[in-house]
């Protein structure tokens, strides 16, 4: 252990461990410094520079998220020049921004209001920059709206985009002040590489970067006394949405959540952990298949390792850069999809309703799921599958709009039919939850017995580590399964892209074998997604992560092949994993696309 | 007290006696301490404008344990109004290129480059063949030592070092944070020497002559000789070598024609001086000569009376806007601010006292932006505004 360092902040001494910055000693000590371009997701910026402090000996100011302690510096946070010069750089900042509040989607959540609000800017005495401006607004993706008005340049996106992502669809372009957050060639974000995972959005200080909300269209459809409108709930908004009503992070609003949407009047309210579970069925048995054609059949055109095809910001990722390996992934479609398509076939019939009358709603932790309603495949019901998908974050507006009282609602219970789950549903929120829920169901078909883990918790693959492996040997499998006796089932989780990539990395250069692989677009698994409420970091993500697994472990059924409903409509209407039906409704393909 | 220093001209820099080989091999079998402590005692500090002392610099590097370290020259010369690094490069090559040697050898570097401002690719070719003979002669001598050149793009902010590196790199040219510094973390994070052209010329003067010629020259605090790029209105603009300390005054005496109203000393972020404070400003780093002390990178901009400073200063500060790289607040915003500020003032559609605002800006600017292109804007600013108001006005 390196030794302590002694550095004084407003007049008192703190012992702290070298390499701290000021910003972080401050933080520790209890003393707030604003800050803008910081994140704690991300590497230091230093570049708004409202985090300035004062060192004893030194003129100039310095940036306390980029400044390390040094043994005697003395810090002060809270001088005239400290205030003046921030207060300034509030107002430049603002000076350039469309500071236009009412009309903003983030009115309310916004740092820089925040921070004016502190800073008390009553009046701009400086000239308003944005007259000067030429401005865009980037309207083209389904899932993200890019508004440079509403932009300061903090470069949080940017280094999400690469840092996070992997994916550098978001760069930096020209300099002085025609400096801006832009694209390849300064293209629509519709047409880069963008894969919508909206971690931007997550990451966003101000308005500039918001999901396409979609909100009056459900009203518009809730109003509608033709419409019969039933909406589907992904398993990380319970473990979000409370954030947004007042709770503290981690805590699982499930029941509330469901009352919510039953005040809010939809028809049904459902489960997007019943199609999670069907998903687990027809995947696990997907890779059964695969196993047994590559193994047995010795056919050279099954593709191994599989990949998961859940996370719609993985699926188009992976079509922009590694196309060639799209026959790798799983055929399924993502549980919101998988519910769409059931929606209007399984469901309308079971109900007697006509399915141009089903307005199909997902509550989604996501914006990339927003892209992936909307995408040509997804119409195999007839119609298209899913018609609106809000974020957890438009699901919170809708109930503040409707006057509801959060906190007071009493528990509720989903509907029946395609509202039940089990749950190894429930923790496909977590990242590694897909894969843990696979292999509970895919090692008991094989061997008739569970899964070799205390509690059927395979603790390998949880956790937050960017890539985690694990590995089950396969013993004494029933008969049909003889050829896997003794086989290492090797396995894989990457959660961020940017470590999807080390993966996909590995596979190219075939420094692994894997034969199964999970991975989440974004930080934590969906429960870190683009459309979860704001703020985000490691903390509130490791209590989401919590939460969900807390679900789990109090679900009586946890194996997705012992939900009632999915064996009910194996029986009804599907007839048998990977089968006619299934082909159908719930399979579908993918589209090599380029990387510009 | 003040003794008065006249302007006295000097020939070192461009004097070319063709030993460069032979100083070159007798620099390189010295003791490295000893050059350190040489170079240390000249009290030689940077030519490209900020004045950090050499010696040091080069001290910092050589203690670090890593094992690649870079010797870079920098020769991106944006500075309006500056011209002599082209001619260094022009007309003694061998100088530059012989002291990054010794410098590597110093630091233990194998690598040196040579950033060159995209706008001179002009000087590229043959500045190629002098490197390949400059090369020959290393391998001959036993000195594994190798020099590439790259080439800026024309941005104005790569000139500052770690904005440099961040362009070698392939990167955005902004500045990064400080610390690292560059002789701890510099191009690709590894300890950097970097000097501007003028200073290598410099240090090989230093090393053929040794420190005490050096240091004879100049006053206190300003040692040496210094290359002054002179423009604007005068009779006889070019490059001349001159000592430092001069009082701007006897300057003004030499290159004037005779109605000089203020000198711009140090180029766009320097400062400007009116004609009643020419003779208690003297061109230095520091020590008072009656009043203040000006650094520089070398620029000297004279303006007659027939010269709007409005015009001046407008000028001015578009470079910066258009040259600010963009990522933090105080410059990106604050440059547009001033531009668009002064105009407002004059014509009228904000009050005189707005200017006050905009130079309470500035010091906020002074005191927060991230590097020195933010940082001195308010140099040029400040001194333009506070002498000539009137004119900013009206």
């Amino acid at each position: 252990m390196s030794k302590k360092i002694n550095i004084t902040i407003n007049g008192v001494v703190y012992e702290v461990e070298p390499g701290l910055t000021i910003l972080e000693a401050a933080q520790n000590a209890g003393i707030n410094i604003p800050t803008l371009c910081y994140h704690k997701d991300l590497c230091v910026a230093g570049n708004c520079r409202v985090c300035v402090v004062e060192i004893a000996g030194q003129k100039r100011l310095a940036a306390s998220c980029a400044t390390p302690c040094q043994e005697n510096m003395e810090v002060l946070t809270n001088t005239l020049k400290v205030r003046n010069s921030r207060k300034h750089i509030i107002e430049l900042l603002l000076s350039e921004h469309n500071a236009d509040c009412t009309k903003c989607y983030k009115n309310g959540n916004c740092e820089l209001q925040e921070l004016a609000a502190e800073y008390k800017i009553m009046s701009q005495d400086l000239i308003d920059l944005v007259p000067y401006k030429d401005y865009t607004i980037d309207m083209f993706s389904p899932s993200i709206i890019k508004d440079d008005s509403r932009c300061i340049r903090c470069q949080r996106c940017v280094r999400t985009c690469a840092e996070l992502q992997g994916v550098n669809a978001l760069t930096v372009a020209y300099k002085g002040d025609k400096m801006k957050i832009s694209t390849f060639f300064e293209n629509s974000m519709n047409d880069v590489v963008c894969t919508t995972c909206g971690q931007c959005v997550n990451h966003c200080p101000t308005g500039a970067l918001i999901e396409k909300n979609y909100i009056e269209d459900a009203w518009e459809a809730i109003s509608d006394p033709e419409k019969h409108v039933i909406v589907q709930t992904a398993p990380a908004v319970r473990v979000g949405l409370g954030e947004e009503m007042g709770f503290e992070p981690g805590e699982s609003v499930t029941g509330k959540m469901v009352a919510a949407l039953k005040n809010l009047g939809f028809d049904s309210v459902l489960d997007t952990d019943f199609t999670a579970d069907l998903t687990i069925m027809e995947e696990g048995t997907e890779l059964l298949t695969r196993l047994k054609k590559a193994l047995v059949d010795k056919d050279i055109n099954i593709k191994l390792p599989m990949a998961t095809s859940c996370s719609p910001g993985w699926i188009k990722y992976i079509e922009h850069m590694y196309p060639e390996y799209l026959g790798n992934l799983s055929t399924c479609k993502s549980p919101q999809q998988m519910f769409g398509a059931l929606a209007k076939t399984y469901y309308a019939k079971a109900r007697k309703l006509d399915p141009d009358k089903i307005v199909s709603v997902s509550v989604m932790p996501c914006t990339a799921k927003k892209f992936e309603a909307n995408r040509p495949e997804m119409h195999d019901s007839g119609y298209r599958d899913v018609d609106i998908v809000l974020t957890t974050r438009e699901l919170a507006i809708m109930i503040k709009q409707a006057g509801i009282d959060f906190r007071k609602l009493p528990e509720k219970k989903f509907d029946r039919l395609m509202g039940d789950s089990s749950g190894a549903a429930v923790i496909f929120g977590a990242t590694g939850g897909v894969m843990e829920a696979a292999l509970r169901t895919a090692y008991e078909i094989v061997t008739g017995r569970e899964v070799p883990f205390d509690n059927l918790d395979i603790l390998p693959v949880r956790g937050l580590e960017g890539v985690r492996e694990a590995s089950i040997k396969i013993e004494k499998p029933l008969e049909n399964w003889a050829f896997l006796d003794g086989v290492e089932l090797k396995c894989a989780v990457a959660h961020g892209l940017v470590n999807a990539k080390k993966v996909m990395d590995a596979v190219k250069e075939k420094k692994a074998d894997y034969h199964f692989i999970e991975i989440m677009a974004c930080p934590g698994g969906c429960l870190g997604g683009g459309g979860q409420p704001i703020p985000t970091n490691p903390e509130i993500r490791e209590k989401r992560t919590k939460a969900i697994y807390e679900e789990d472990k109090n679900l009586s059924i946890r194996k997705s092949h012992e939900n009632p409903e999915v064996i009910k409509i194996y029986k009804d209407f599907l007839g048998e994993p990977l089968g006619k039906k299934s082909h159908e409704l719930l399979h579908t393909k993918y589209v090599a696309r380029n990387r510009y | 007290m003040a003794t008065t220093y006249n302007l006295k001209r000097a020939d070192f820099i461009f004097r070319n006696e063709n030993d460069w080989e032979k100083i070159l091999n007798r620099t390189l079998q010295r003791d490295k301490t000893e050059l350190i402590n040489e170079l240390i005692s000249s009290e030689l500090k940077g030519r490209g404008g900020a004045g950090f002392p050499t010696g040091l610099k080069w001290k910092l590097a050589s203690e670090s344990k890593v094992q690649e370290k870079f010797i870079i020259c920098n020769a991106d010369e944006g500075e309006p109004g500056t011209f002599k690094d082209r001619e260094i490069l022009t007309k003694v090559p061998f100088k530059v290129l012989s002291s990054m040697a010794i410098c590597a050898y110093i630091i233990g570097a194998k690598q040196g480059i040579i950033y060159l401002r995209g706008e001179y690719r002009f000087l590229k070719p043959d500045l190629e063949k002098t490197i390949s003979e400059f090369e020959y002669y290393c391998n001959e001598i036993n000195f594994d030592f190798k020099i590439k050149i790259f080439m800026g793009s024309g941005a104005y902010i790569c000139g500052e070092e770690t904005a440099l590196f961040e362009s070698m790199e392939g990167k955005r040219g902004e500045p990064r944070n400080k610390p690292p510094f560059p002789t701890n973390a510099g191009y690709m994070d590894k300890p950097t020497v970097i000097n501007n052209v003028e200073t290598l010329a410099h240090t090989f003067t230093i090393f053929k002559y040794g420190a005490t010629k050096f240091y004879d020259l100049g006053v206190q605090f300003s040692r040496g000789t210094k290359l002054f790029s002179v423009s604007g209105d005068t009779p006889k603009p070019g490059i001349y070598e001159l000592e430092l300390g001069m009082s701007l005054q006897d300057f003004v005496d030499e290159f004037g024609d005779g109605d000089t109203k203020a000198v711009q000393v140090g180029g766009a972020s320097g400062f400007l001086v009116p004609r009643k404070r020419f003779g208690e400003t003297a061109i230095g780093f520091r020590g008072k000569l009656t009043g203040i002390s000006l650094p520089t990178g070398g620029s000297m901009m004279l303006f007659n009376s027939s010269r709007s400073m409005f015009n001046v200063l407008d000028n001015y500060l578009e470079f910066f806007r258009e040259e600010s790289c963009g990522q933090c607040t105080p410059c990106r915003v604050g440059c547009q601010q001033l531009l668009i500020g002064i105009k407002a003032v004059k014509q009228g559609s904000k009050p005189a006292s707005y200017l006050d605002k905009l130079l309470k800006l500035t010091e906020t600017m002074q005191y927060t932006a991230k590097c020195g292109l933010g940082q001195s804007v308010a140099n040029s600013f400040s001194s333009i505004v506070e002498n000539f108001r009137e004119e900013m006005i009206y």
